[in-house]
This record gives C-alpha cells, sequence and structure tokens, in this order.
C-alpha cells in the first residue's frame, strides 16, 4: 500500500480522528444559540434606547424686537437662567405625548403662523382676531421667572411676553366677567396626543380677573430673546409665576370671559389632587408627594419650596382671607 | 439546546443581556444621554426594568408547560434574582435621589445625623404615600426569596415549604404595576401593560390550579407537587433535567 496518498480511502482513517456526533451536533447548536442569545441582547438594548428617546433641543428661532426690561423680572444675578436645552427638551404638553422629551420630538409640525386667537364671553370686543393683531403695540417684555411644576421640579425661565393685564383692558370685559378662561388648540391633525384620551380635550386653564390682572401675570411669546419654541406653548402661553407650572396653558386659541369659576382641565381629571388656584405652597401636599421641596433642573439636592414661589410679597393680598389649604 | 451548552453559553449570554439596561443607564448617564432630569430617568428605568424581570420570570412556567421545553427553568432563578437586582437599583435611587437629596444637613453631610435623618425620610415617606408603601412591599418581599435563590436553602427548606415560600412573587408582581400605576398623573397606559401581562401570567396559574383541582384522578397517574407551578406537562422529561432544581 502507498502510504504517500493524499487522499484517503475510507478505511485509512482511525475512528479516532472522526469528529464526535455530538460534537458536531453541538457546534451548530452552539452557534444557532450563539447567535440567537446576540440577536436577543441587541434587542433589549435596541428596545431600552428606543423606549427612551432623548429629547430634540429646540432649532433657534426669530429673535423678537425691542423687547424692554421690567421690574417685574428677577435679574440672572437673582437666579440663574436653565439653559436653552433644558427648556426646550423637559415638557409637559400632553397634546404633543405625555412624556418629557415627547414634544420636543413631535411638535415641530405645529404650525403657528398665521395664528388667531377668538376672543368670547362677557366682553365687548369679541371676535377672532389674528395674534399681530390681537397683541399690537403692546410692548414686549424680558420676564425671567422661576417656573415649578407640581411634579416637584422647578426651572428659571427667560420669558418674553406681554402683560396680561394689557389684553384684557382691550377685551374689555363686562361687569359680569369674574374668571378667564384659556384654551389650548385641539387639532387631532397636528397633536398626536389628543388622540389618546388621557385628558379631556381641548385643555383649559382659568383665573380669577384679579389674578388676570395682576402685573407678574404675562402672556409669553418668546424665550430668550427668541420666538418661543413650540414644545413650549407658541406662539402664546399663559404663564402665572406663582402657581404651578400646569396652569399656564400653551398654544392659546381662544380666550373667553365667564361669570362661574372654571372647571379646568386638572381638576376635571383629578379634583382631590388639583384645584382651581394651584398656587404653589410648600405647606399643602399633592395627595401622592410632598410640595415642600422641588428639584431645580441641573441641580442634585432639593430647594426648600418658597410660598408662592417667591412671589408671595406680590400675590398674597389677592388671597386674604381665603383658606389656602381648602383652596387649593 | 444541550445542558452544556445552556450551562457554558447561553447562561452567560443572558447574564450579560440582562446587565445591558444598568450598562447602558451608566453609559447614557455618564454621557449626558439621559434627559436633563437624569436623577428621575434612573429612578423610573430602574423601576421599569423590575417589572421586565419580574415578568419574564414570571413567563417561564408557561412557556415551559406550552411548549414541553423544560430547560427554560434554568434560567428562572436568574432572571428571578435580576428582578431583585434591578428593584435593589431602583430603591437605591429613590433613596439617593428622592431621600437623601431632599435632607437637610444641619451638621454637615458626612455626620451621623445624616443616617438618622435618612433612615426616618425613608420610613416616614413609605409610612405616607400610599403607592410607596405598596412599591416597597413589592421590593421587601423579595429580599427572601433572593436570600433563598441558593441550592443549599432550597435542601435546606425543603421543596414543599420553599416553593410556598416563593408564592411571594405573585405579591411582588401584583403590588409593582399597582405601584407604578398609582405615580402617574394621567397617562395610565403603560402601567396597564404591565398589569396586564402579569394579570395572564398569573391567570395560567389560576386556570391551571382550577384544572387540575377539576379533573378526574384517573386522568394523571403522577403525584402531583402542591405547587402548580412546579408540575411537568411533558410526559417524558429528560432524566438529565431535572424539573424542579430551582
Amino acid at each position: 500500500m502507498d502510504e504517500h496518498r493524499l487522499i484517503k480511502k475510507a478505511a485509512d482513517i482511525r475512528s479516532s480522528e472522526i469528529t464526535d456526533r455530538k460534537l458536531f451536533v453541538n457546534r451548530r447548536d452552539f452557534l444557532r444559540t450563539t447567535a440567537g442569545v446576540a440577536a436577543a441582547g441587541a434587542g433589549v438594548l435596541g428596545a431600552s434606547k428606543m423606549l427612551f428617546a432623548a429629547g430634540q433641543v429646540a432649532p433657534h428661532g426669530r429673535k423678537l424686537e425691542g423687547v424692554k426690561k421690567s421690574p417685574f423680572s428677577l435679574t440672572p444675578e437673582q437666579e440663574k437662567p436653565n439653559t436653552w436645552e433644558q427648556i426646550t427638551t423637559y415638557n409637559n404638553y400632553y397634546e404633543f405625548g405625555t412624556d418629557k422629551e415627547s414634544p420636543s420630538l413631535t411638535a415641530g409640525k405645529l404650525k403657528t403662523e398665521p395664528w388667531s386667537v377668538n376672543i368670547d364671553g362677557e366682553c365687548a370686543k369679541k371676535g377672532n382676531f389674528p395674534l399681530e393683531e390681537l397683541i399690537k403695540g403692546i410692548p414686549l417684555e424680558e420676564r425671567i421667572y422661576r417656573h415649578r411644576c407640581v411634579e416637584a421640579w422647578s426651572m428659571v425661565i427667560p420669558w418674553v411676553g406681554i402683560p396680561l393685564s394689557e389684553l384684557v383692558k382691550r377685551c374689555e370685559p363686562t361687569s359680569k366677567a369674574k374668571y378667564i378662561e384659556f384654551y389650548t388648540l385641539y387639532d387631532p391633525g397636528q397633536m398626536p396626543g389628543v388622540r389618546v384620551p388621557v385628558l379631556r380635550w381641548p385643555y383649559l386653564e382659568g383665573l380669577r380677573l384679579d389674578e388676570a390682572m395682576h402685573p407678574l401675570a404675562i402672556l409669553a411669546t418668546g424665550l430668550y430673546g427668541e420666538v418661543l419654541p413650540k414644545q413650549d406653548g407658541a406662539p402664546l402661553k399663559l404663564v402665572v409665576p406663582w402657581k404651578y407650572g400646569f396652569k399656564g396653558a400653551k398654544s392659546i386659541t381662544r380666550i373667553r370671559f365667564v361669570e362661574k369659576q372654571p372647571l379646568n382641565t386638572w381638576q376635571e381629571s383629578a379634583p382631590q389632587e388639583y384645584g382651581f388656584y394651584s398656587n404653589v405652597n410648600p405647606n399643602v401636599d399633592h395627595p401622592r408627594w410632598s410640595q415642600a421641596r422641588e428639584r431645580r433642573i441641573g441641580e442634585f439636592f432639593m430647594r426648600k419650596t418658597m410660598m408662592f414661589n417667591g412671589y408671595g410679597d406680590q400675590v398674597q393680598g389677592l388671597y386674604a382671607g381665603l383658606d389656602l389649604k381648602k383652596n387649593y | 439546546m444541550s445542558l452544556k451548552t445552556i450551562r457554558f453559553i447561553v447562561k452567560p449570554l443572558v447574564f450579560l443581556a440582562s446587565l445591558g439596561p444598568v450598562g447602558w443607564l451608566v453609559w447614557a448617564a455618564l454621557t449626558g444621554n439621559l434627559s436633563v432630569n437624569p436623577l428621575s430617568d434612573l429612578t423610573n428605568e430602574t423601576g421599569v426594568w423590575t417589572l421586565r424581570f419580574l415578568c419574564i420570570t414570571l413567563a417561564i412556567t408557561p412557556l415551559r408547560r406550552m411548549t414541553g421545553w423544560n430547560a427554560a427553568i434554568r434560567f428562572r432563578r436568574m432572571t428571578g434574582l435580576f428582578a431583585f437586582f434591578y428593584g435593589s437599583l431602583h430603591f437605591l435611587t429613590y433613596t439617593i435621589a428622592d431621600r437623601f437629596a431632599g435632607l437637610d444637613f444641619p451638621d454637615g453631610i458626612v455626620a451621623w445625623s445624616t443616617v438618622k435623618n435618612l433612615a426616618a425620610s425613608v420610613v416616614a415617606d413609605v409610612y405616607k404615600r400610599p403607592f410607596i408603601t405598596v412599591g416597597f412591599t413589592a421590593f421587601i418581599l423579595m429580599v427572601p426569596l433572593a436570600i433563598t435563590s441558593t441550592a443549599g436553602m432550597i435542601r435546606r427548606l425543603g421543596g414543599k415549604r420553599w416553593n410556598a415560600l416563593h408564592r411571594l412573587i405573585y405579591v411582588s408582581a401584583v403590588a409593582a404595576p399597582l405601584h407604578y400605576w398609582w405615580l402617574v398623573k394621567a397617562d395610565v397606559r403603560r402601567p396597564l401593560i404591565y398589569a396586564a401581562v402579569v394579570a395572564v401570567l398569573l391567570g395560567f396559574r389560576l386556570y391551571w390550579s382550577r384544572a387540575h383541582a377539576v379533573a378526574p384522578r384517573a386522568a394523571s397517574p403522577t403525584p402531583r407537587t402542591s405547587n402548580p407551578t412546579l408540575r411537568v406537562s411533558n410526559p417524558a422529561p429528560r432524566a438529565s433535567e431535572p424539573a424542579s432544581r430551582t
């Protein structure tokens, strides 16, 4: 026999050289399983990343002209404003989704120009007005305000806007007007969040007329000297700095003067948790969490929440004789 | 899948995959890929992963019974311990971000009073806020299960008592979605999904225990253990894979 033949006959292969069938099968099994588990692992990671989408910083908008300083504003030395990124990626705007980053991802579609606001109810100047016309001639002011969310976080926000009182005067409310209602746009075509019945739409907030006339209450149209980003309530947002953030109705399309106290959306949703007044009050806890402290976005240690969000000297007169524990 | 493949290949890989979420969270926190309120994200995400691992753990017995793939049981201890792991991280982030960060530090941060105040703050919160009470219950009930998860403890306790003890996971699995539900403001869709998954998984067990209780004795020649979750549906489990190892 020629021992140097390259190709051996079957009989020449010793049985010890043959890969054990079990190992052979196991190897395939091994590869398949490894691939499977690796895919599953990647899937888990991918899913966690998808479930947790980071927000998208708002693009910068048009610079606003002729913005005045205001004695009602904090100075950057008193309170350092939060960043553009913080203010535009962490929003509660349920019409665009209930996650904090959802509005920054989905509000881009909102068409804010042209915009009109319907004025009705107990006032002389009723009608549907283009926004520019409605606020024409009222000087824009910078108002750096503390913003305290009912969820116990806070920011400092450099709004630009007009005093609400100026607009109220323009509408010429009648003697029957005791309260004002503010309605947010309801448009399923532009607002993916409203397809889910999480709250009653359109979103409604209200103020007593004397609260609305207070010089601290504004209608914001800008942020950091620029046009207000959509996730923050463009083009017109109510800002009442001594109240919890949810009082600040966004993208306002209707303002109505009424005689009776409005049933605002959150109060309707959970009356034992949210009242009409919703003044920032460290002594009255939310039924599910404490309001004594707040986390300023960007900070680790919590701050003590201030009565009326630190605006007590200016606004406490509005609530003289009112039991704030009952009227939360 | 052979025993060796499971033990040396699949289990280590599942282990690594289960560390994925915490790995991702740490990476995202360090690189600024969380939201501008990262403490809230860490608390929420660790909580959600606890729920997910609880569901996975509860899914193993139904999976095994329906597919006859008995080797599935070999992953149950690991997924259960990962549920406890994420639950511990969740409790830890809550303790640090929600309690510690909200303390006063009359004697400075490194002080005995800090420890006392932190403990008092956690206890008061668990006592005062019902959704925290429920979440804390879900977590604390997992502690004895984690402690008794070793083979030695199973031996020491005996299968029957061990099984009875480990049914506590059903309580955690009900309490955890309730805790989540209670905490959201208005959008209950996600807690509802977890509640539904848990309901289905526990529903299987209820159904099987009923079905077995009603079934005529003649139909079941093999003696049953008291725990429906440990019954072997596969008529011929391989001898090398004892069904009730864990």
